[in-house]
């Protein structure tokens, strides 16, 4: 991420920029450099700690949507589809 | 080596494997591949289309397309990703007709806001103050059920692109890779996407959870 660093240059992350930088650290997506400036940020900062603990929770709760939002296939179409599937698949 | 899977036969986990029964005619390839992908799928669908009915039509002809396109798929992405493109291709055309928009890779114009409102920081760019803590009791089934539905009236409100994301990234799960693969997307936008997209549900949240100081 050089553009982090053409940012940052060597000033240590504040709180304004880390809000923004949250998913590229989730997503490993960071180079070692800035990675510590940031791990370093948290290590210091609660409110940013508290800030990535509820990205975090977002993240978990959306996942959790898939569970409460179940669509199966009805068997009627199921089974069409593997007869088509046999139709056109079968030699 | 191939491992067996639940019914005995060949493990489908392995792209190659499932390519190879499925191009075969291999029944339970096909079944497998039904019951791992039509749900989400039809998740999918009815983010691009009006009604369920729709989408189900519009689910249906993504898996006619697939049997059918089977031979000419060429593993350049992954399987899902390359299914899920054809129903992209569907729903798209049936989305015009209702005037529903598809997303698409555009991810400007859709309001470069701060992740946080500015006026929470100080001027060299701290907190100003903690951000408030979210209700929650672990036992609480109301409050989780409350923050659920937060989360996904927020959701449904964001804009097509970061919609799309979200959905993709976080709730079913994909890799960085595949979303990038299925919606023709460079790995930063689909960050920037991502991020946006969050920010707005965890505001969402924030609002309606926030403990009030003092409270």
């Amino acid at each position: 991420m050089s553009w982090v660093r053409r940012m940052f240059g060597r000033r240590e992350i504040v709180c304004r920029e880390f809000v923004e930088l949250v998913t590229a650290y989730l997503d490993g997506a960071m180079d070692t450099r800035t990675r510590a400036r940031v791990d370093r940020h948290l290590g210091a900062c609660p409110a940013c700690t508290r800030y990535l603990e509820q990205f975090r929770t977002v993240i978990e709760l959306t996942g959790q949507l898939r569970e409460t939002d179940v669509a199966t296939v009805d068997p009627v179409t199921r089974e069409e589809l593997m007869a088509a599937f046999a139709a056109t698949r079968g030699d | 080596m191939a491992a067996t899977g639940a019914r005995g036969g060949a493990n489908f986990e392995d792209e190659k494997v499932l390519l190879m029964s499925l191009r075969a005619g291999d029944q339970d390839a096909f079944a497998w591949l039904l019951d791992r992908f039509d749900g989400p799928l039809r998740r999918a669908a009815r983010r691009y289309v009006s009604s369920d009915a729709v989408a189900d039509e519009v689910v249906g002809d993504t898996w006619l397309g697939v049997i059918k396109g089977l031979d000419r798929f060429e593993g350049r992405s992954t399987l899902k990703t390359w299914i899920y493109r054809i129903l992209m291709n569907i729903a798209r055309t049936r989305g015009v007709r209702e005037s529903r928009s598809v997303p698409f890779a555009a991810v400007g114009g859709e309001g470069d806001e701060p992740s946080v409102d500015p006026d929470r920081f100080s001027r060299d760019g701290q907190w100003v103050s903690m951000p408030p803590d979210w209700e929650s009791q672990p036992e609480d089934r109301a409050l989780a059920r409350e923050a659920l539905d937060v989360v996904r009236t927020a959701i449904e409100s964001l804009p097509s692109s970061q919609r799309e994301v979200i959905n993709l990234r976080d709730l079913e799960g994909w890799s960085s890779e595949d979303v990038c693969n299925a919606l023709d997307l460079s790995e930063t936008n689909q960050r920037v996407l991502l991020h946006r997209a969050r920010a707005k549900v965890r505001r969402a949240v924030e609002a309606r959870l926030g403990r009030e100081v003092g409270s």
